[in-house]
């Protein structure tokens, strides 16, 4: 059987990696508002912004980096309700292979999209000034902690994938995800945010993740916000992740 | 020396032959020879009828949905392997419920159902093995070209040398020369044929193909009764739903009709035409129907029909 999810979940994620290289433009749209974005920040409003850094563009590029990776997960959900709608789904499901390789597929498809639009993202950072003295294992722990911020996302974009009724439905879920870093630390230090919002830009997710990648990349010593990081990422992974399945086995029953 | 079974009994036996069949052997034992010989030979024939088996067996099968009617009231019937079944009935009269159930996407209320032996209550596994869903919407990947949609179906149901099975089928349903386009730029026979072509793979012994011509222009409904047709010869099981009287007069040879969620009439052809008052002869001008004259006017067999063989000459 676990031969079988392996052979499966290969095959059916060639097929949606197809679907990714097949429409580039949906690169394209997942990258280009978190580019202008940082263009924006970078050139119109940073001038006004003391972040404490001589480089704008190596404080805000985590916040843009998290951003890419919530628009590009709303086409995990879009695929996977437009698989839903049409009837290979179905015929899928009445096939002999591993029922929860679909998801699967559709999980690791979303994480490859999502790497390579980050990478553009950063490329355009680099033309941008952006510049970092971190060694390797800074990198992969920035790397993986990506990965994780998708994986966990992607479960939640399975979630509405499998739930939603319209396809605007399906893709509407992730906006305020992607508004989420702008009430964080990832534009402005939050110490510079009136009470309350300060108090909710402190302690959601965004910031302790911002936090980290920055002091990784930035060689400073990480704090304590890796661990807040982890725990939030692990948790809403669970979290997702259980519901993505439930809700699955709602729907295959 | 005990008295022979009495006729009647005999007669209920094999009538409900699976279910009786050790209460016969039972009585066998105890009787005199020339009977006992005769009933041997019934059992005999009945053995062969269960491991051969029907291919598909649906017996009180009962559905209903949260909060709405109840689509399945009883359902029963019985499908011969190497068959054409035809489920007939009108919208909504509940027979992709029973396709659903049957390819196991679905789960009975109540019931039995077996597919080529297996129950799909306890043994989904199995009945997904030996079953291939076409369902009612061309269930294709648009975004890969045909071929890749066959050597994604053949990679799944692991088939060896999955490029040479899926340029077989490409030939077989005259899909070769659109094997490299996207199937979002076939039409709508030309995806139904794709569609029928990814079943195959993997040789199920049965196929459910649910409403295969709804949508399709006349041309394209030829030419999937005529993949239709070949599968039955191949030996294939073929189960189908269809809203279209004459579909089902083309190709089964058995014909259920669905209403209300029961089966209301079953049989073949000539033994539905049977349960109508007995036959008048009349004398009627036949006119051509419009689907006779459309098929004349833009010729008719369909195989020079869809987009992608436009144009090509006839003396090909």
């Amino acid at each position: 059987m676990t031969t079988r999810f392996f052979g499966d979940t290969a095959a059916l994620t060639g097929r949606s990696l197809r679907h990714v290289t097949r429409s580039p433009d949906t690169i394209i749209t997942v990258t280009i508002m978190p580019i202008a974005l940082m263009l924006l920040f970078v050139y119109v409003f940073g001038g006004a912004i003391s972040s404490g850094s001589d480089q704008y563009v190596n404080f805000l590029l985590p916040g843009i980096l998290l951003i890419t990776i919530a628009s590009s997960i709303s086409y995990t959900a879009f695929r996977l309700f437009t698989d839903m709608q049409s009837g290979i789904f179905e015929r899928f499901q009445s096939m002999p292979i591993a029922r929860s390789s679909v998801l699967w597929a559709h999980v690791l498809t979303s994480l490859v999209a999502s790497l390579i639009s980050v990478v553009v993202v950063v490329l355009v950072a680099l033309l941008m000034g952006f510049r970092s003295g971190a060694g390797v294992l800074a990198w992969l722990a920035v790397a993986g902690i990506l990965i994780l911020f998708t994986v966990a996302l992607t479960w939640l974009a399975v979630i509405a994938g499998l739930s939603a009724k319209t396809v605007d439905g399906a893709s509407a879920f992730s906006y305020p995800l992607i508004f989420l870093p702008f009430i964080s630390s990832a534009f402005v230090l939050t110490a510079t945010m009136p009470g309350p919002v300060r108090a909710f830009a402190e302690n959601q997710p965004v910031t302790s993740i911002v936090n980290t990648i920055r002091d990784l990349y930035t060689q400073q010593p990480v704090s304590t916000d890796i661990w807040i990081a982890l725990a939030w990422c692990l948790g809403i992974l669970i979290v997702a992740y259980a519901f993505a399945m439930a809700t699955y086995h709602r729907k295959i029953a | 020396m005990r008295s022979l079974v009495p006729m009647s009994e005999r007669r209920i036996s094999l009538d409900a032959a699976p279910r009786n069949l050790n209460r016969l052997r039972s009585l066998l034992a105890g009787l005199d020879l020339d009977a006992a010989s005769t009933l041997h030979a019934v059992v005999m024939s009945i053995d062969i009828r269960m491991t051969t088996g029907p291919a598909i067996h649906v017996h009180a099968l009962e559905k209903s949905y949260k909060d709405e009617l109840h689509v399945l009231r009883g359902v029963d019937f019985d499908v011969a392997r190497g068959s054409i079944f035809a489920l007939l009935g009108s919208n909504g009269a509940g027979k992709t419920t029973v396709v659903r159930i049957l390819s196991t996407l679905l789960r009975p209320d109540a019931g039995t159902v077996t597919v080529a032996g297996f129950d799909v209550a306890t043994q989904p596994a199995d009945v997904r093995e030996s079953i291939s869903l076409t369902g009612q919407f061309a269930a294709v990947d648009e975004i890969l070209t045909g071929r890749e949609n066959l050597i994604l179906m053949a990679r799944l149901r692991r088939v060896k040398d999955a490029g040479h099975v899926a340029d077989d089928l490409l030939a077989r349903f005259q899909l070769t020369d659109a094997a490299k386009r996207r199937v979002a730029t076939y039409s709508g026979g030309m995806r139904r044929r794709l569609d029928i072509a990814m079943s195959l793979i993997g040789n199920p012994p049965v196929i459910f193909l649910d409403e295969p011509t709804t949508g399709l222009d006349p041309q394209a409904r030829i030419e999937v009764w005529k993949c239709v047709k070949e599968l039955a010869v191949h030996g294939t099981t073929v189960l189908l739903t269809t809203q279209y009287l004459d579909e089902a007069e083309q190709l089964a040879n058995r014909i259920a009709i669905l209403h209300e969620g029961r089966i209301i009439a079953n049989g073949t052809l000539a033994e539905l035409k049977q349960l109508l008052p007995p036959v008048k002869v009349e004398y009627v001008e036949k006119q051509p129907t419009l689907e006779d004259v459309f098929l004349a006017v833009v010729g008719a067999d369909g195989k020079d029909a869809d987009a992608g063989d436009r144009g090509v000459g006839t003396n090909k």
